[in-house]
């Protein structure tokens, strides 16, 4: 099948996935529709360089990953990152979690969670993962995309945000212990 | 010793820099005995997977 037709078919079958993606980065639907718009458009222009280097899935996520980071700097003008969420900054998401010597405490140690794998295949994990992720402080949800999604590295995120690189550590780690507590309470609950 | 949560940061701070190795003996002696992290560290794991697969890596 030429490439274009396979982009067309891909793009066709997973449209909402795509859209979903953009969705949860820009949390803007109108925006994430645009976005995939123009990464059709990108991926139909570039199928003549595309050639076959990687699979088609690969291909539009990376344009897609690119068009996000571009609408998210786009829009960081005009609001802020330094602005969002600054009154849950204190909050470290760890309260409780702990002892007082900084050890589990009982009824919040990890236990181990049952076939996790098979989640993936699950839509409804999808749903309950992506309720989590929507629960995150939105400027601890933001940095955490940018590296889980994006797949940026953390000098980049920090460099694009103009926050310090310990900084960034905290934040993705409150995202990790946030999305691991929220998932391990409302899906893998024992 | 290493508590839990200086443990968890750095299981964290693993998936986005390389430990020293300092920090790896440490942390790996931690999760010798500590049950709980030894989960925390394998679900980490498990999140950034999910993740990578919605982002189109295959």
């Amino acid at each position: 099948m030429p490439i274009d037709e396979q982009i067309h078919e891909f793009v066709g079958a997973r449209r909402a996935d795509l859209v979903r993606f953009a969705a949860l980065q820009l949390r803007d639907p109108a925006l994430a529709e645009d976005v995939v718009q123009e990464t059709l458009i990108a991926a139909m222009q570039g199928a003549a360089e595309f050639g076959h280097r990687s699979s088609v899935k690969t291909w539009v996520y990376s344009i897609l990953k690119r068009k996000v980071i571009d609408a998210l700097r786009t829009r960081r003008q005009e609001v802020p990152v330094s602005q969002l969420g600054a009154a849950v900054e204190d909050d470290d998401g760890c309260e409780g979690l702990f002892d007082q010597r900084g050890f589990w405490a009982t009824e919040h140690r990890p236990h181990r969670w049952a076939d996790p794998e098979d989640s993936l295949e699950q839509q409804q994990f999808w749903q309950v993962f992506e309720a989590c992720l929507d629960h995150l402080p939105e400027r601890t949800s933001r940095v955490f995309m940018m590296r889980e999604l994006l797949g940026l590295e953390v000098s980049e995120i920090c460099q694009e945000l103009a926050i310090v690189t310990s900084n960034c550590w905290v934040i993705l780690h409150r995202a990790r212990m946030g999305l691991r507590r929220c998932l391990d309470e409302t899906w893998f609950a024992r | 010793m290493m508590n839990c949560k200086q443990a968890t940061e750095l299981m964290s701070q693993e998936l986005d820099r390389p430990l020293a190795w300092r920090e790896r003996m440490a942390l790996r002696l931690h999760n010798l005995m500590c049950r709980g992290c030894h989960q925390y560290r394998k679900q980490l794991a498990f999140l950034r997977m999910a993740l990578r697969s919605r982002a189109g890596g295959d």
